[in-house]
């Protein structure tokens, strides 16, 4: 864990050089597929410059030192940064993504980059060009996804915390099968500049750690204005640990009714329940609240990611860098044979679809309506946010399922993002904790979303009930 | 040209790149030339995870433009992705303004061959440059140093009724964005260039034609050829029976002809919409009447004054505003003078002389607009005759030295005192006594005699006319 273990290092009871190695010796085991690429050499010598300035007395914080991991498509200058795709396979970036840089100013030890589903198109990392990540809690199941392979690295103790992406759940999902603490934050908080783009109107990245604490010290990391990304907010930066402390005496957390949906896990629900009653006994009131466009929420997102991701990939041509097809005689040629070579069919999916909704004639059928009901549902949420302050439901309806079910079921898989969607479309926060185990072992994750830019009551309610139910879970 | 029931019907698409010293969303050069692939960053190769920062420069040059151009600056517009595969796009998409241009409305005033007219503009958006490709033998090869060059769109309403008329409202257009310093107004170098729509339509109808868009227009010579070509091509079409197609034509000045490069059914669906990376541009309406308050007086409007204020024949206002930096010094000089005629006399005759000699600009100029009112006040001091006045001016064109020091130094000064002009008077007529006596029996054209050889003993430096003045006082007896 980032704070126990900066304690430690503070205390000298160890080195950065000595818990990097022992990182790097579990990620080399790595059994859970967790990492793509190790940079064994960046992170020895990043780790013996902190040792060596915790001498000079001139540490840089709290995560000076500390080994974390990043999801395979924030870019880290000189490594290789794939998105889990074969297209970018030999990709080598020439620069930092912008959390990259913050990360490694902050004094965090980069271990390596992370296994994630395709340029982020999944919920399983089933869909990564290169191998399926396992969960650490029972490798037969997925650990979630897209940023998989982060939760699995945190899950398994390799690391103390990664960073992730979420376009529609895809920090808070893999959190959620992992037992881990997963924070989307306010779209515009994080600089998206640096992380390959999926669906850039939805795009966030966060961090993914084992304490709620650990999760504001990251973003405390990483977050804040950024000159290079255009829609980063000048929002005030926070002292994040300051706001843990404030509990949750007289907030008002509401429970959407659309959100405990048919088909549910009834162990999660009850999970989720007796999180909101141990909220209540802290002092927190629940309400019972309704958000009536969440039924759209699925369909708005599949036009909206699909279009943009059709636009973000079409850089991919084989032309500059990236995969390339050999022997190629024409340039039409070259397109289509690059691109088929190099994308996956879940991309080649939604490529297919965005382009079909952005095409003349069914512009305004598709991505119009879409951003309109898009609308509908942020005001939804305007109008909850007015009588609640936070709003508390299940991360995921489901357990992690097995590595070989839903793979020929696309439409099956996109409905298991029911609950974490709406957030992106909202760009609101949204927090990921567990909230309990089920009777098989599995971890189970509640959902906290807040109003934008008030990642201080969500990091606050979670400590507060990470404190009361003081779940001790361990890979077994 | 088309047959005489028929006429022509034109609008134009005017790229403008904006003189910005880097790109539309990066810190890269736009500087012409340069090895290939020099003026680029990672955002202009689209490489993974890049994205666009609008320069602000360029808004402030899309809103001086859209000013002068007399149009709406929008206080709220967007971009918007325009797709299309090709190597010389990077992104695999163009930044451009779709549904929300920066500026809608306005018009461009020109003289005509029947006078004055105005053509109005539909819209005016801002986009960025592609790269471009270099063909060699077998393969091709991309340099993306134009890629994501800021461009300004200027579109004008099917307006035009001329090839003629065409290429004035272009000269126009071009003259004012040079004025503003919003363009270099190069054609050859692709900073200004023009695709032209063309469709013809019989007299007194009034249902336009199908249109062809000209492509590969790139001097004002072409423009005219191509849309007299294509006029005549459509004409003879219809005469003959036949329809135009909808399409986009190449000209081909060799051939002098226009031919197909694709059919609106090969257009490209450029799936457009908002990018998603830019939020909408907001301009306030501070902002924009800043700029406003900033704009400069337009050269047609200058030029009008100068004829109708100052008195200048209009040939003169058409050099003096042919270029703002002359424009701005004649005005600098006009203010230490005060006699517009004088001013223009000396810009259009001796400026323009040692500036053609010289091959060199007014911006170049050694002197100031203070010396030059130094030489004309000197003029009509009498203190240098009207010949030392152009040798003092040309001494000074070149050396930019004070008058005061050159007409000491080459001894330009006249001599206005009568004493040394008596002497050498009297000097004169004692050595032809003949003369005088020819003088005094009537022939008083004579005093030209003397009156050179007065100069000639006084160095060339009398005031002719006083010399004059005393001679006939002198001869008279």
């Amino acid at each position: 864990m980032i704070a126990a273990l900066g304690k430690a290092l503070a205390e000298k009871s160890t080195t950065s050089l000595e818990t990097t190695t022992t990182a790097l010796t579990a990620a080399k085991r790595d059994t859970f597929n967790a990492f793509l690429a190790i940079d064994e050499a960046g992170a020895l010598a990043a780790a013996k410059a902190s040792d060596e300035r915790r001498a000079r007395g001139a540490t840089l914080g709290p995560l000076d030192g500390v080994p974390v991991a990043l999801k395979d498509n924030i870019l880290t200058e000189g490594v290789v940064t794939t998105a889990g795709s074969k297209m970018l396979a030999n990709f080598t970036p020439p620069y930092d993504a912008t959390v990259t840089a913050r990360l490694k100013a902050a004094g965090a030890v980069i271990l390596g980059k992370t296994n994630l589903d395709e340029f982020g198109m999944g919920s399983s990392t089933v869909n990564s060009a290169f191998k399926p990540t396992k969960n650490p809690f029972d490798a037969t199941r997925t650990p979630g996804g897209s940023s998989g392979g982060s939760a699995a690295a945190v899950a398994a103790g390799i690391v103390a915390g990664a960073l992730g992406t979420d376009t529609g759940g895809s920090i808070r999902q893999p959190a959620a099968f992992t037992g881990l603490v997963g924070l989307k934050p306010t779209y515009g908080r994080v600089s998206r500049a640096g992380v390959i783009a999926y669906a850039s109107s939805l795009d966030q990245v966060g961090p993914m750690t084992r304490t709620v604490e650990d999760a504001a010290l990251m973003l405390e990391a990483i977050e804040g204005f950024d000159a290079a990304d255009s829609t980063s907010s000048d929002a005030k930066k926070t002292s994040w640990r300051e706001s843990l402390r404030s509990g949750v005496k007289d907030l008002r957390i509401g429970l959407p009714r659309e959100y405990f949906v048919d088909g549910m896990d009834p162990e999660i629900e009850r999970s989720v329940r007796a999180a909101a009653k141990q909220l209540e006994s802290l002092g927190a009131s629940i309400v019972d609240l309704s958000l009536p466009h969440t039924k759209f929420a699925l369909a708005t997102y599949y036009v909206i990611a699909p279009c943009e991701a059709s636009s973000n990939l079409g850089r991919y041509d084989g032309v500059r860098y990236g995969h390339r097809a050999a022997d190629v005689k024409q340039l039409k040629e070259l397109y289509e044979r690059s691109r088929s070579e190099g994308f996956g069919s879940e991309v080649k999916r939604r490529i297919m679809l965005g382009t079909f909704a952005l095409s003349s004639g069914y512009y305004d059928a598709y991505y119009r309506k879409a951003q309109q009901v898009r609308t509908l549902i942020t005001r939804d949420f305007e109008q909850a946010f007015q009588n609640v302050d936070v709003v508390l439901s299940a991360t995921s309806p489901v357990l992690p399922w097995k590595l070989d079910e839903k793979l020929d079921d696309p439409l099956a898989m996109y409905l298991m993002d029911v609950l974490t969607l709406p957030c992106n479309l909202a760009g609101l926060p949204g927090l990921s904790m567990p909230c309990g185990v089920s009777s098989s072992g599995l971890p189970i994750g509640v959902q906290l979303l807040g109003k934008r830019f008030d990642e201080a009551t969500l990091l606050c309610t979670a400590q507060s009930l990470e404190s009361a139910l003081n779940l001790k879970q361990e890979v077994r | 040209m088309p047959r005489s029931d028929f006429q022509v019907v034109i609008g134009l698409e005017v790229h403008a790149q904006l003189l910005t010293t880097s790109k539309l969303f990066s810190g890269a050069s736009t500087s012409f030339g340069g090895a290939p692939n020099a003026h680029t960053s990672i955002v202009c190769l689209g490489l993974p995870g890049v994205l666009p920062v609008l320069n602000q420069q360029a808004v402030e040059l899309a809103i001086r433009a859209g000013l002068a151009l007399e149009c709406t600056v929008a206080e709220r517009s967007e971009w918007s992705r325009k797709h299309y595969f090709y190597p010389d796009l990077p992104k695999g998409y163009q930044i451009t303004q779709y549904e929300f241009p920066v500026c809608l409305g306005g018009r461009v005033t020109f003289d005509g061959a029947d006078g004055e007219k105005s053509v109005r503009l539909t819209r005016i958006h801002m986009e960025e440059d592609a790269g471009k490709l270099v063909h060699e033998g077998s393969v091709s090869l991309v340099d993306l140093n134009r890629a994501g060059t800021p461009l300004l769109e200027i579109v004008s309403e099917p307006d035009l009724r001329s090839a003629d008329d065409a290429v004035e409202y272009l000269k126009s257009l071009r003259d004012i964005l040079v004025w503003i310093g919003v363009n270099d107004g190069n054609l050859e170098e692709g900073s200004f260039r023009c695709d032209a729509n063309v469709s013809v339509m019989r007299h007194g109808s009034n249902t336009f034609g199908t249109r062809c868009e000209l492509k590969n227009l790139n001097s004002f010579r072409f423009i005219k050829q191509a849309i007299e070509i294509e006029a005549t091509r459509q004409v003879e079409i219809i005469e003959s029976g036949g329809k135009v197609d909808q399409e986009t034509r190449l000209f081909d000045p060799q051939r002098a002809e226009t031919r197909s490069m694709r059919s609106k059914e090969d257009a490209h669906d450029y799936r457009y919409f908002p990018d998603p990376d830019l939020p909408p541009l907001l301009l306030s309406k501070d902002r924009i009447e800043g700029e406003r308050a900033k704009q400069p007086e337009l050269p047609r409007a200058r030029r009008r004054r100068y004829v109708e204020a100052l008195g200048l024949p209009a040939y003169d206002a058409g050099v003096l505003t042919a270029d703002r930096a002359m424009s701005e010094f004649f005005e600098r000089c006009l203010a230490e003078v005060g006699d517009a005629k004088q001013v223009s006399n000396w810009f259009m005759g001796e400026l323009s002389r040692l500036l053609n000699e010289s091959k060199s600009t007014i911006s170049q100029v050694k002197f100031t607009p203070a010396q030059f009112g130094a030489v004309l006040k000197a003029v009509k001091d009498s203190v240098v005759s009207g010949p030392g006045a152009k040798e003092l001016f040309a001494d000074l064109f070149a050396t930019g030295k004070e008058p005061s020091v050159i007409i000491q130094e080459k001894g330009l000064a006249q001599v206005n005192d009568d004493g040394p002009l008596l002497e050498a008077i009297a000097a004169a007529m004692a050595e032809s006594p003949k003369n005088v006596e020819s003088y005094r029996g009537g022939n008083t054209k004579i005093v030209g005699y003397f009156v050179g050889q007065v100069m000639k003993k006084v160095g060339g430096k009398g005031n002719p006319k006083r010399i004059n003045e005393l001679l006939v006082e002198k001869l008279k007896g």
